[in-house]
């Protein structure tokens, strides 16, 4: 079998078709667990936050955390599901060590939410939707942290047991690798915005099975299908995806056919190994929690979740071209996060002028900001100390030019415009009696290159203006120097 | 002296604030008392001697202080060995549960600790509830303590037992079918099982949830209403308990107007005990005397109980019982071979046969393709049930029937007989099912002095109606 070539794009390959159908875990950003107070939080020491509930004691009993509710179902409202006015949880069962009651409380047959849409775009700029099935409420199971060399046995953490999730259940409606990429992109922005999820990927609070199968260009019938788990970042999800659709439609090339499986994702090695045949599959047993009541959400209360429903990525851009004028481009560019989006309209409402603030936010903030690894909700160059600045210009105090090093020197200092400037003497020089004084100086030094200019040489032009720069220090606005020199020569 | 066996918790608690005797030495009784007489009848897994002690000398120090005590101050009181208290062994009659010490207290030894009761030992059980006649223990079977041969009943054997030998004049046991009103009916003692919800579960170890009811046991009503009044009621860490306004059932239990009573015909058909059925029919011409009036009534769905009790009760067992697997506390058995091999030699032999069959039964019930021919059919008629009993009390305040089929039968009688013992919930099972209380009074005896029990049943959250009716019974 070969691994994982490299990024061609695959839609339609060799007249197949995949046909791809995501299920994704979000860890919700509740302060405690779902079923008892025990806070929830990642890299503590092992085993310190737990109670008797999340360990599952014998005797012990789960109660719902509403928070959680209420995170379900802002990213239900957010998608445009529905809320369903009564759900049911249910016990899913199995073994495994890390999970101390032998069974996940979930939902099954009465899940909390219903159907909803993601749209997304490609990078092409292509806009895409996909359907989703359901969102529901489930528990998440500890860890296990399985032998180094030279340990005998695997060992426990549950500290995230109980850790509350929503799964995300798409309908089958992604056609390609790419696809699942844009989806999943667009998946955890609209989990950050709503604030239901941190969407790292990395640190396991956002987890994604993929449903893959092929299908003869032009065939109606979906093929057998296999569950890809285990891959750990959206990048893994794309490599995963293209190599498990190369594996199938290689397969059915050759004259074999697919088996439905599950197969688990090597990140290091590049290939999906196979962890089970469906006839090794598990029978999870589902039937409703007896330990749990009903879950009912009033019409009153699905309404007070709505209210305070933040505003969503796509509406946030719309009104980003509608209101400050902007491209759509930057406007898609400002509002890939809520952070970022918060950090730009501050700096508007600072600076003035919302293109002004648009290009310095996209070229000097972010340039900084990814370059230094720096997070931009807390970064030392706040908003307003940036809208200030772009506001200098506006107004002649500085030159772009000269706003770029003082911004320089803010992100090296962490101090505001004014006292930068007042430190470093940089005042733009926007005098037009101070500035002709020196224009006139200049041109009587060097007669040769009016002569010149006058003859219709005008590339000298720029040494005049080189010339009135270099005897300022750069602090004569260059505007004025320019229309002031183009007037004396042209006069 | 004061003959500590005979004393009611009421009586304990009044001599010890007339400081006639001291809680100190009452509970240094009891624990003497369980240490012999109850061993001999195989009624403790644990006696929780030294934490006694402690909280019988906060007593005495309290009534000295001239400080306030609460409604149970002084009182011995056995727990089964289901029920969760820090730091003594809970077994649940199983050996899978060998030196699990739990490190937290149920909700109901919250609510009794804080009315001063003292808990005195945890009592031999049924290994996890299942069974009806205590010989499922891993610690051996208890003894019925006036027929030394029979059974005490189960799974609540011990604490019957407990009750009726004096060791302890009121002890908790739990319901999933009839747990502690059968016992109770066999040792002769009284024993309600409320509705669902009325006790928090919180640390009840789970046998069937939908069921599991924690259920206390007396020797008279005012002792059992007490007790109920103290721990009833509900509790944040129990999502199924109830919030419900429970009248002051001890101060309540006179009644002036009579009762309207059902008489099930179901209940009394084939393979009932005709001395069992004269107790209850005695019980009958009584309260008529007493000018209460009876009708007949049919509860059609009463064959089904035992059926649907033992499909949904495994079923959620069987998740329930998953959590014991040799991984985090308890036997474990093989741990250096693979997982699989530890998981199946673990519950191999730490289950015993009753268990493991619950298990299977649970298990196969649920699994794909059985499902809705099982459980779901079950659900539904178990559904059915709780109606038909809702349109029955709608026309009488209570139902009368037998507790129990027989009086207790011989330890070893039905033990290789496992639809025999069953059958012998048959009575029981439908309230558990319904979700609604019933209570086992001490009412007659059979012609060999076995003692012989009278259930009533009442709709949901009418406790009260069957303390009253307990309380005219005793007059």
């Amino acid at each position: 079998m070969v691994g994982y070539q490299g990024e061609e794009k695959l839609s339609v390959v060799n007249g197949f078709e995949p046909v791809i159908g995501l299920e994704v875990h979000a860890q919700l950003a509740t302060d405690t667990k779902i079923f008892c107070s025990c806070r929830s939080s990642y890299g503590e020491p092992p085993n310190t936050l737990t109670c008797p509930v999340c360990l599952g004691l014998p005797g012990a009993l789960p109660v719902l955390n509403k928070k959680a509710v209420e995170f379900a179902m802002r990213m239900i409202l957010a998608t445009g599901g529905q809320i369903q006015p009564r759900s049911v949880f249910a016990r899913k069962n199995y073994f495994y060590p890390d999970l101390p009651k032998g069974y996940q409380i979930s939902q099954f047959d009465k899940p909390v939410g219903l159907d909803g849409v993601i749209k997304y775009r490609l990078e092409s700029g292509e806009e895409k939707v996909c359907r989703l099935i359901r969102i529901h409420l489930e528990e998440d199971a500890g860890k296990s942290l399985h032998p180094e060399a030279g340990e005998a046995y695997t060992r426990v953490d549950l500290n995230r047991c109980g850790t509350p999730l929503i799964e995300i259940v798409a309908h089958a409606d992604i056609r390609s690798p790419q696809e699942a990429y844009a989806y999943l992109l667009k998946l955890k922005q609209i989990l950050q915005y709503t604030g239901v999820c941190t969407g790292d990927m990395e640190k396991g609070h956002l987890r994604c099975d993929a449903n893959v199968s092929v299908r003869p260009e032009g065939q109606e019938k979906f093929g057998t299908r296999t569950e890809v788990k285990n891959m750990n970042s959206f990048k893994g999800v794309e490599r995963a995806l293209n190599y498990e659709i190369t594996r199938q439609i290689e397969l059915i090339r050759s004259g074999g056919s697919v088996t439905q499986a599950t197969l688990l994702w090597d990140e290091k090695r590049g290939v999906a190994e196979m962890m089970r045949t469906k006839e090794e599959s598990h029978d999870y047993r589902y039937f409703p929690e007896p330990d749990l009541v009903n879950l009912v959400v009033s019409h009153d209360w699905m309404e007070e979740v709505r209210r305070n429903l933040p505003e969503l990525p796509d509406a946030r851009a719309e009104r980003f071209v509608s209101a400050y004028g902007i491209r759509e481009y930057d406007a898609q560019v400002l509002t890939a996060t809520r952070d970022l989006a918060d950090y730009y309209e501050e700096v508007v409402t600072h600076a003035g002028d919302p293109k002004a603030a648009s290009n310095w936010v996209q070229t000097e903030l972010l340039g900084v900001i990814n370059a230094a690894g720096e997070n931009i909700a807390t970064y030392k160059v706040r908003p307003n100390m940036l809208g200030e600045l772009i506001s200098k210009i506006g107004s002649g105090e500085l030159s772009g030019k000269m706003a770029k090093i003082v911004f320089e020197e803010m992100t090296v200092s962490g101090r505001k415009a004014g006292e930068i400037i007042k430190e470093k003497g940089l005042v733009q020089i926007s005098d037009d009696t101070a500035i002709l004084k020196i224009i006139d100086e200049i041109l009587a030094a060097s007669p040769d290159n009016v002569a010149k200019y006058r003859s219709g040489k005008t590339n000298v032009f720029g040494f005049f203006v080189g010339q009135v720069m270099k005897a300022t220090k750069g602090q004569a606005n260059p505007e004025m120097v320019n229309k002031l020199l183009k007037e004396k020569l042209d006069g | 002296m004061l003959d500590y066996k005979k004393m009611s918790a009421t009586d304990i608690r009044e001599a010890i604030a007339t400081r006639k005797v001291t809680a100190v030495e009452i509970v240094q009784e009891s624990i003497r008392l369980a240490k012999t007489e109850g061993k001999e009848l195989n009624a403790f897994v644990t006696i929780c001697e030294d934490k006694a002690l402690t909280q019988a000398k906060v007593v005495d120090d309290k009534v000295k202080s001239g400080a306030p005590i609460g409604s149970l101050a002084g009182v011995p009181i056995a727990l089964k060995d289901n029920i969760s208290y820090t730091d003594y062994l809970c077994s649940c009659g199983s050996h899978i549960l060998d030196k699990y010490v739990p490190p937290y207290d149920a909700t109901l030894v919250t609510r009794l600790l804080s009315a001063d009761a003292v808990i005195i030992g945890k009592t031999n059980m049924d290994e996890f509830a299942m069974g009806s006649s205590n010989e499922n223990s891993y610690y051996g079977p208890v003894k019925n303590p006036r027929f030394p041969d029979r059974v005490p009943g189960g799974s609540s054997g011990g604490s019957a037992a407990s009750v009726a030998q004096g060791i302890v004049p009121l002890a908790f046991g739990s319901e999933t079918g009839g747990s502690v009103r059968q016992p109770a009916s066999f040792c002769g003692v009284y024993g309600m099982k409320p509705s669902y919800g009325g006790i928090s579960r919180y640390g009840l170890v789970a046998f069937a949830s939908s069921t599991d009811q924690i259920s206390p046991i007396a020797r008279n009503v005012a002792d059992l209403a007490t007790v109920f009044k103290v721990t009833c009621g509900r509790d944040p860490r129990d999502s199924t308990s109830v919030a419900f306004d429970h009248p002051d059932y001890p101060n309540r239990l006179e009644r002036k107007e009579k009762f309207t009573i059902g008489i099930p015909r179901e209940y009394f058909a084939e393979g009932l005990d005709p001395e069992v059925n004269a107790v209850v029919q005695k019980c009958i011409s009584e309260l008529k005397k007493a000018g209460h009036s009876f009708i007949d009534i049919s509860l059609p769905m009463t064959d089904k109980g035992v059926a649907v009790y033992y499909i949904v009760a495994p079923a959620e067992a069987s998740a329930n019982l998953a959590r014991f697997d040799g991984v985090k506390y308890g036997l474990r058995k093989s741990g250096d071979k693979e997982l699989a091999d530890m998981y199946g030699d673990t519950r191999a032999s730490g289950f015993g046969a009753e268990v493991k069959r619950r298990i299977m039964l649970g298990t196969y019930v649920l699994s794909s393709g059985y499902y809705d021919a099982y459980y779901i059919k079950a659900s539904k008629v178990r559904e059915l049930m709780r109606c038909e009993f809702e349109e029955v009390f709608r026309a009488v305040d209570l139902i009368i029937s037998p507790t129990a089929p027989t009086p207790a039968f011989r330890i070893g009688e039905k033990i290789d007989d496992p639809l025999a013992m069953y059958l012998s919930d048959a009575y029981t099972i439908p309230a558990s099912l319904a979700g609604i209380p019933a209570i086992s009074i001490p009412y007659g005896s059979a012609s060999d002095g076995r003692p012989i029990g009278v259930q009533f049943t009442a709709g949901g959250f009418n406790e009260l109606a069957l303390f009253q009716v307990a309380k005219m019974m005793e007059q």
